[in-house]
């Protein structure tokens, strides 16, 4: 018992640490993506107002009035660009109609109905207020609705957003498809190479490990920016087939600032991490299964495939899911050489974290992308087995 | 006080310094940029006031200011900002108010707010450089060469790549320009639904051989390298390519779109006095005309337009005709509405988003 309370004391350090700098974070930034009461704070007229309309029905006087005073207000505390930044989420233009109406707020009279629409003509619009209606909730489905391409109304209902304004599900769906292919081509690259490193003598396995951890210790921007130098038009690589004849000069390839270019170099940066569980788990078999089948007559290719390969699907497994799942959330190697449909959705979600200081937004894309890759970890463990994936 | 914010900033609290009361923390973007203003700024106000200053560099964005002001520990005191973030961060609370009153007056006696250009002092920020977005091409690959905006966008007169940068801003502006528009009517147009999708049919033209960039290095190696023949970008990151490296570049000003960087004081500094000083000192002409004569950005006031001399690396080179600002480079130029963008960022991103994934 004492040895156990010892040996839990031990970890105890690591688990505080991943509670505090890992988990309390991500499920508060994830509470973000339904919470924000940035207009319930500030606007404390209206909020109650819109909260009991429907969202279908004319919008009455007092709702004009409840909304004059909060403009008021809003401006002589100077929130008002805090609560115009919410409302434009929901409402193109809501923000200076917000800005510019809180200015000249302090001199309207009643009725406000008519004055407000007489300022502005957008405030006897329904779908101002329904905007308004959603930016009042405190917790909102609106960020959520919006990272899957749905569009969520004031009264209440869901529809697809507008055809010119969908990116998000695509995005996700590139986002898979690019890691997936990346996943495989680090499968099919990195095997023979860990097979080679497996069944070398020490002395040069040790020699080719430092080629595989070389590029690994080297910064990811150098590498990216290495691999421009080489694709591009004008690259090395173009320069040598045309210096070979391959092609002519003036029908060079376009091997990068497209998907080609994120695919090459996103699969050789995540490479080690395929090589070194497959080479770490490759170490530990032993040769003699693969000489015993040949001995009872299998060739090569059914050694391999009934014996060899079985053995080695723990680090099979353990790289696939590391390379996967490092590949979604990739984002600088993209966006500098993807190009037009080289974006990933780890690059909106930077977007709204850094420029667009959206952040429940980026929130509900994130909150999106967690539920997807765990979904697609839980199908990889139906299908072949968590607790059979090994790093050595 | 937001729970996330906290993390965040207790994140920042070991990555960062920690200036001690009277240091001010001015954040910059760094490389030539920062190099600038230490020359013209931080150099000559350490030297007379005796406090120290010190530099970081940031790659642009709120995040870390947003982190700092919701969790009350502000580490830095002043951000050059653009002028996108300077409405978005007084928006949303994130910098305090400055009152045009501290700024000097021009040495002829024009007071400050006369002298400054037009939209350069916001309720939070005080414009410091303006800077431009262009196109430009490689001398040596293209002949004879292109002149207007409807150059860039005529392939059968000049065939090749294009590059732009990955964004719906200035894009949409030049194309509309393109078209037909007048610059002085290109934000009319574009508050409306036909105004968009017109520019956008216009960007669909030349859609196919379009390269996007997102960083203000890549245009000059994409001219350099031969990967575009004409590329949008900064104009500071062209002057440098020709100065300072020889390339054989050169800017087309038809249809420039004008744009600014500010200085903001972050809210809740303790060294609010200071930092306001600073922002007095860096707003003074003689020192403004210092900065640019270090980097192709012009002063935001006039009278320090007229101080400019020549590049401090060679004597000889003028720095007037490389400013956005130049009586000949603002024939056609487009002053950014950045309010319209504050209203319409979103939206148009998404669209933008969308069409380039088409």
């Amino acid at each position: 018992m004492v040895r156990r309370l010892r040996a839990l004391g031990l970890t105890m350090p690591l688990l505080a640490f991943l509670f505090a700098a890992f988990i309390i974070p991500v499920l508060v930034f994830l509470w973000q993506g339904v919470h924000d009461d940035t207009y319930a704070r500030y606007m404390s007229h209206s909020t109650p107002v819109l909260e009991t309309w429907g969202g279908v029905s004319e919008p009455t006087e007092a709702m004009y009035a409840a909304l004059q005073k909060d403009l008021v207000q809003a401006r002589k505390d100077k929130t008002i660009g805090k609560v115009a930044t919410r409302v434009n989420r929901e409402l193109p233009g809501g923000r200076s109609l917000f800005t510019s109406t809180a200015r000249r707020a302090a001199r309207l009279e009643a009725p406000y109905k008519e004055a407000l629409i007489d300022l502005k003509p957008a405030w006897g619009r329904l779908e101002t207020w329904q905007a308004l209606r959603v930016a009042a909730a405190r917790y909102t489905p609106a960020y959520l609705a919006t990272s899957v391409d749905l569009k969520y109304s004031g009264d209440g209902s869901i529809r697809r957003q507008d055809e010119k304004r969908r990116i998000h599900l695509t995005l996700f769906w590139r986002t898979i498809e690019i890691s997936a292919l990346v996943t495989i081509f680090c499968l099919l690259l990195g095997y023979p190479v860990a097979y080679l490193l497996s069944n070398l003598p020490q002395r040069s396995t040790n020699l080719l490990l430092i080629l595989v951890l070389l590029p690994f210790w080297t910064s990811i921007l150098v590498r990216t920016t290495a691999w421009i130098a080489i694709l591009q038009g004008n690259g090395v690589l173009n320069d040598l087939f045309v210096a070979f004849g391959v092609i002519g000069d003036d029908s060079r390839f376009s091997m990068v600032y497209n998907r080609t270019g994120t695919l090459v170099a996103m699969t050789h940066i995540l490479l080690p991490f395929m090589i070194l569980p497959l080479y770490a788990v490759m170490r530990t078999v032993p040769k003699a299964y693969v000489q015993a089948a040949h001995s009872l007559g299998a060739n090569g290719w059914v050694a391999f495939w009934r014996v060899y390969l079985p053995q080695t699907l723990p680090g099979i497994g353990a790289g696939v899911v590391l390379v996967f799942i490092l590949a979604t959330g990739y984002y600088i190697t993209p966006a500098l050489v993807g190009g037009q449909d080289g974006q990933m959705i780890s690059n909106l979600i930077d977007f709204h974290m850094r420029r667009s200081l959206n952040w429940p937004l980026a929130a509900a894309m994130g909150f999106v992308l967690l539920v997807l890759v765990m979904f697609l970890y839980w199908l990889y463990d139906r299908v072949s087995g968590i607790d059979r994936m090994r790093l050595g | 006080m937001k729970p996330f914010a906290f993390f965040y900033a207790a994140g920042l609290c070991f990555a960062t310094t920690v200036a001690s009361a009277g240091d001010l923390t001015i954040v910059s973007w760094g490389g030539a940029y920062t190099k600038s203003q230490t020359e013209a700024y931080f150099k000559p106000w350490m030297a007379s006031t005796g406090y120290r200053i010190l530099s970081e560099d940031y790659s642009g964005g709120l995040s870390e200011v947003k982190a700092q002001v919701e969790a009350g520990n502000v580490s830095w005191d002043i951000v050059d900002v653009e002028d996108a973030e300077a409405i978005l961060g007084c928006d949303e609370g994130l910098f305090e108010e400055i009152d045009p009153e501290i700024l000097p007056a021009a040495p002829d006696g024009t007071p400050a707010e006369e002298d400054f250009l037009e939209g350069t002092i916001g309720d939070c920020a005080i414009g410091t450089v303006a800077w431009s977005t262009a196109y430009a091409y490689n001398q040596e690959r293209l002949s004879p060469p292109p002149s207007t905006i409807q150059d860039f966008f005529d392939l059968e007169k000049f065939p090749g790549r294009r590059g732009m940068r990955k964004t719906p801003k200035v894009n949409l502006e030049i194309a509309l320009v393109a078209d037909g528009v007048p610059v002085d009517q290109v934000y009319e147009v574009m508050a409306t639904p036909e105004g968009i999708d017109r520019a956008f049919v216009k960007l669909d033209s030349i859609k196919e051989h379009v390269l996007w960039w997102e960083v203000g290095a890549q245009p000059p190696q994409l001219l350099i390298d031969g990967e575009v023949v004409m590329s949008t970008a900064y104009n500071g990151r062209i002057f440098n390519a020709i100065a300072a490296e020889g390339q054989p570049l050169a800017m087309v000003w038809d249809a420039q779109v004008l744009s600014g960087d500010n200085w903001v004081i972050v809210k809740g500094t303790p060294n609010l006095e200071l930092a306001l000083d600073f922002i007095r000192f860096a707003s003074m002409p003689e020192n403004m005309a210092v900065q640019a004569s270090w980097i192709s950005y012009a002063p935001a006031r006039k009278s320090a337009s007229e101080l400019v001399g020549n590049y401090h690396a060679d004597p000889d080179l003028k720095m007037g005709p490389h400013l956005p600002t130049w009586p000949g480079n603002m024939k056609t130029a487009i002053r950014n509405d950045e309010e319209f963008w504050a209203d319409h960022i979103d939206e148009l991103n998404e669209r933008f988003n969308a069409w380039l994934i088409k």
